[in-house]
């Protein structure tokens, strides 16, 4: 579904490489200390900044040209998902289109993916009156509207506690079983990537060091630092 | 215990300020039998003078804030080499004395500027004048559109990351972004500059004296000032005085009551620049705004530098008149800015030590006494001074007294303004740990708050210094021959177009004001990171 | 604290009062400045009376009568000069002036002279001055620079602060009478600026900025005696033309009564009546011969002028008539 063939990118002293190719479908955790390139994977990905070097292709085709808002891809940040001005329908609807101009069609669009992301009663409300579990919702709620192929999570969950969390990564799952949405997903706790994803990868000073199907994510894997990740994080 | 004897300093001096403004207030209420307003809207020359005040103040903000917004728009997605020397420029022209702004904006907009000149060239004349309505205009944009452009740019640079990220992410375009992501957060900053501007303009004296010209464009300032100085109408003075003070306490009172004041930061922008979807009709958008803005700013203050050195040069400063007026504006600008600092520490001291003890209502009003001056032109306090000494003492030998006293009372605003937070941090920090050592008093002061926020503190003097260097309002009425500052000199070299001779004397006072500010700053700021 | 009270009590240092055995004259910058009359005139009064003389320049008359009333009795004046025949009656009405002791037997005006207050310096006709050269075809009446001959750029003073200013005022209101206000808004049409000075407005004037100068009728013997130049012309205008006589007068608060008596005598003296014709470029008030260049001039063949009391009546409401017609 998405291809990094040797991205090569620089930011300041620190140099990134990488190189996978991730499956249809997969729910992939992308782990990895901080600053390790989590982050500047997702957005070479998301086209906020380009590589020196290399090609990225999503669904076969090449998307180094494309402009951000025409990949097909959605995104999730860790906050600041919404516009703190704009109400619950609104941030959503941007999702659909960036003038806020909605069809009927589009409208009941919006009023569905709600129901299933359980915030059909918070439409009218602005940001500041949601619980942090809620924003995130409204935001995954925008993410299934763009009716992406592939979605990226930049630790959108890890602020909230153990219990929400768990219920945010069912709904990511269920929905990305229904949409057939590859995930990308950067997360620090171990027991998220056990508990959601397919496939990990690990990053490790800008590079891929480590990837494969979720079981091979355990103690025994033959990297040492990955080893040692899960060690800490278990 | 010794929240008694730090109430003490605080209230003498609030009490100061009180007796002087109430001093000045009871002057102008006794010189205005009746205190009949209906006198002021049955003369149709007040009456005139009265809607010119708005309708110019009202023209000024419209332009100066509606400018403002895109280039604070365009500066706030772009990072050019020289962003932030535009932007220490922007932060200028609000404390560059008046007076040398304008004799920038004459030598190129005037009758024989730059401008002209050119035209002339080509045989065309200037299709404009810059006195009237046309010149305060265009000097009040000059002034505060750079600073309303920098209190905009505050609230776009605060807007998050992932906001910008998001835009791209979801393809807003230009206009969309502004309209549903930019432009809710400039609005919550909007009636809040819209006011501070509008104020500005409203009680701005010395524009409207150097380019109003005559009775067309005069505002009640002006008028109060022409009242005494012209006519020797004490009565219609006294009573203008009182009028302007009402309009101006009920502005400040919308203005309070409509805008949540967003603290001024000295923000450097950050270094990281923001995503944003760019195309060549954006680049060129922008690159005309701040071009505008940059045409703007800074040829007036080039043709300060240029034109000073001229042939008049020797003639002004081998003449012992300058020199007077030189030490004058320096004994004026360091008095009242250290007695303003002084006064605003006291007033501190006092208001932290009732805020630790809870007594936040009565610390909020002695620190608003301190910035009563906002509701009362210099002005109108040197107005009520003068009617109120007039017939005791011999006024203009007291001119600069009265003048250091009025300077002070004007910029303890700022003082207060800058130093509340850092003094009350301070207090928080080490009320305790200095009462447990034993610590108070001066000795205290030095080795605390000296030591710890002598940035601020240096930074609060120098503001004032600024302010008080430039100032022509206080002055106005008291100015005579040996009591002459900088701003009044150049005023009068103004009034009988002797533009070289007013050239060198721009220049003097840019260089003592402002390059002595920064200069103060850098080698306080440097000592401090040394120790 | 302890680093301001010094500079405090510097300040008031500073402005002490001056000497006893100095003589303070207000008088309007153009009288004092180096090209004017003032220099000559402190040299030779110095000499006589072996004193200081000081000059103190104001922007024009009327200022001066404005700063004495708002000092009062503090002024450090003692002798005002420079103000006119309309402003004595105001003047004398503040109280704050004294009469003098000057025998003036010897004056040639030519309405004769009788006030025990006011000593006359010099006299003259308002009148609009013009360059010949760039200005073809002037105006022969002031209904007539009024009200045709749109092209035409003027400056004039404030009345509130210049004599010549308050004159244009009284001139306007002798012809125009109940139309002032009309007419006032006609001229405004045509006026470049209002300075608060005669100084300011005639530099300007020479620098091209305007076609005509509000002035007097005898300024272009400056240009024809300094400068050997014909070029400058006063315009006879056909309504008669104000007069003007410039005064003198000893303030009551004054300190120095002796040397003020002994300079107000000195006004009518050779030496000071025959500094005036070449550098106040007016007509002396006693019989000093006049030189060559005035007998070029235009001499109004009508003049007229409001008494002191008509203008001291008047003066607010005719201001302000003048302020009103301004601002639309």
């Amino acid at each position: 579904m998405i291809k990094f063939c040797s991205v090569k990118y620089q930011y300041q002293q620190e140099q990134f490489n990488f190189d996978i190719d991730i499956g249809t479908g997969n729910i992939v955790a992308v782990l990895g200390a901080s600053g390790a390139g989590k982050s500047t994977l997702l957005n070479l990905a998301a086209g906020f900044i380009n590589p020196l070097s290399g090609d990225i292709q999503i669904a076969g085709k090449s998307v180094l040209d494309v402009q951000p808002h025409r990949r097909p891809l959605a995104m999730l940040f860790q906050e600041n998902n919404l516009f703190a001005h704009l109400n619950v329908a609104d941030n959503i609807g941007l999702g659909l289109d960036p003038g806020l101009k909605l069809t009927r069609d589009q409208k009941a669009k919006v009023a569905d993916i709600c129901r299933q992301v359980g915030i059909e009663k918070l439409l009218p409300r602005l940001p500041q009156q949601l619980s942090g579990g809620q924003k995130q919702r409204v935001a995954l709620a925008r993410c299934f509207v763009q009716n992406k192929p592939l979605l990226l999570l930049d630790e959108p969950f890890s602020a909230l506690d153990p219990v929400l969390r768990e219920e945010m990564l069912t709904i990511v799952k269920k929905l990305a079983g229904k949409h057939k949405v590859t995930v990308l997903m950067v997360t620090h706790h171990i027991s998220d990537a056990l508990n959601a994803a397919s496939h990990y990868l690990f990053v490790e000073q800008g590079k891929i060091s480590s990837a494969g199907e979720i079981n091979n994510l355990n103690a025994e894997n033959p990297n040492p630092s990955l080893r040692h990740f899960v060690q800490a994080g278990l | 215990m010794t929240s008694k004897l730090q109430s003490l300093p605080g209230l003498i001096i609030a009490g100061f300020i009180l007796l002087f403004v109430s001093g000045a207030f009871s002057a102008l209420l006794l010189h205005s039998p009746g205190f009949d307003l209906a006198v002021l809207w049955s003369d149709p020359y007040y009456r005139h003078v009265t809607a010119f005040s708005f309708y110019q103040s009202f023209l000024s903000t419209l332009l100066s804030v509606g400018l403002a917004i895109p280039v604070a728009h365009a500066l706030s997605r772009r990072s050019f080499f020289g962003k932030e020397l535009l932007l220490k420029l922007f932060a200028a022209t609000l404390v560059l004395p008046v007076l040398v702004g304008v004799f920038g904006l004459l030598a190129i907009y005037g009758n024989s500027g730059l401008i002209s000149q050119l035209l002339g060239f080509f045989d065309y004349k200037l299709p404009f004048s810059i006195y009237g309505l046309n010149g305060i205009l265009l000097a009040h944009v000059f002034f505060n559109l750079p600073f309303a452009a920098r209190l905009l740019l505050q609230p776009l640079q605060s807007l998050p990351v992932e906001n910008h990220k998001l835009s791209v992410h979801l393809g807003i375009s230009h206009w969309n972004k502004f309209k549903l992501v930019e432009w809710p957060c400039l609005r919550q900053q909007l009636p809040h500059v819209c006011g501070l501007v509008f104020m500005l303009c409203f009680t701005s004296f010395a524009t409207v004296m150097a380019l109003g010209g005559g009775p067309k464009s005069t505002t009640i300032e002006l008028a109060i000032y022409q009242a005494i100085k012209f006519d020797f109408d004490l009565q219609s003075g006294a009573l203008l005085a009182l009028w302007q003070m009402i309009l101006c306490g009920t502005l400040a009172v919308i203005i309070q009551r409509f805008s949540r004041p967003v603290p001024l930061t000295s923000t450097t922008t950050s270094s990281e620049p923001v995503p944003f979807c760019d195309s060549k009709s954006a680049r060129c958008w922008d690159l005309l705004w701040i071009s505008a803005a940059a045409a703007l700013v800074i040829p007036p203050l080039l043709m300060v530098i240029i034109n000073g050195l001229n042939a008049q040069f020797l003639a002004v400063v081998t003449d012992i008149f300058f020199w007077s007026a030189v030490k004058n504006s320096l004994l004026v600008a360091v008095s009242a800015a250290f007695i303003a600092l002084i006064g605003g520490v006291l007033i501190l001291i006092t208001s932290r030590s009732w805020r630790l003890i809870g007594l936040q209502f009565r610390a909020d009003k002695i620190e608003l006494l301190g910035a009563i001056i906002l509701v009362t032109p210099g002005l109108v306090i040197s107005t009520g001074i003068f009617l109120l000494l007039r017939n005791i003492t011999d006024l203009f030998s007291l001119a600069l007294l009265i003048v250091i006293a009025v300077n002070a009372l004007m910029a303890l605003p700022y003082v207060i303004k800058t130093l509340a937070q850092p003094m009350l941090h301070i207090a928080q920090q080490y009320d305790k740990l200095c009462s447990s050592l034993g610590m108070s008093g001066f000795s205290r002061f030095y080795l605390i708050e000296w030591r710890a926020i002598r940035v601020p503190i240096v930074h609060a003097f120098s503001i004032s210094f600024v302010l008080s260097m430039g100032d022509l309002s206080a002055i106005a009425l008291f100015g005579s021959q040996d009591s002459t500052t900088l701003p009044l000199y150049l005023f009068q070299l103004l009034g009988s177009y002797q533009m070289d001779s007013a050239a060198v004397v721009s220049l003097f006072l840019l260089m003592l004001s402002v390059a002595l500010f920064a200069l103060i700053e850098k080698i306080m700021v440097k000592n401090n990171v040394v120790k | 604290m302890k680093k301001i009270l010094p500079l405090l009590a510097f300040s008031t240092l500073v402005s002490m009062p001056a000497a006893a055995d100095k003589l303070v004259v207000y008088t309007y910058d153009s009288f004092a400045s180096e090209w004017g009359p003032g220099p000559k005139i402190k040299k030779a009064f110095e000499q006589e009376c072996a004193c200081e003389l000081e000059f103190v320049a104001l922007d024009d008359g009327v200022s001066i009568l404005n700063r004495l009333r708002l000092e009062g009795k503090n002024s450090k004046a003692d002798v005002l000069l420079g103000l006119d025949n309309n402003l004595m009656a105001e003047a004398a009405k503040t109280g704050l002036l004294t009469e003098h002791k000057v025998d003036t037997a010897d004056i040639r005006l030519p309405g004769g002279w009788s006030d025990n207050t006011f000593v006359p310096f010099d006299f003259g006709y308002f009148s609009f001055v013009y360059n010949k050269d760039t200005l073809l075809n002037p105006p022969k009446s002031l209904k007539e620079l009024v009200e045709k001959q749109d092209d035409i750029k003027v400056i004039y003073q404030d009345p509130r602060t210049s004599t010549p200013g308050q004159g244009l005022m009284l001139w306007m209101k002798w012809v125009y009478a109940d139309q002032a206000d009309q007419a006032w808004k006609q001229l405004a049409k045509k006026t470049v600026t209002v300075t608060k000075g005669w100084s300011e407005a005639y530099n300007m004037f020479l620098k091209g900025e305007a076609d005509m100068v509000l002035s007097y009728t005898t300024s272009p013997a400056y240009h024809i005696i300094a400068e050997q130049n014909n070029q400058y012309i006063s315009a006879d205008f056909s309504e008669g033309h104000y007069t003007q006589v410039e005064v003198a007068a000893k303030v009551k608060s004054s300190t120095n009564e002796k040397l003020a008596d002994q300079f107000m005598d000195f006004i009518i003296s050779d030496q000071f009546q025959s500094a005036i014709p070449t550098g106040n470029w007016m007509y002396p008030v006693t019989d000093v011969p006049l030189p060559k260049g005035f007998k070029q001039l235009t001499v109004p063949s009508k003049s007229f002028s409001f008494t002191a009391e008509q203008v001291e009546t008047n003066r607010k409401t005719w201001i302000r008539e003048w302020q009103s017609s301004l601002i639309y």
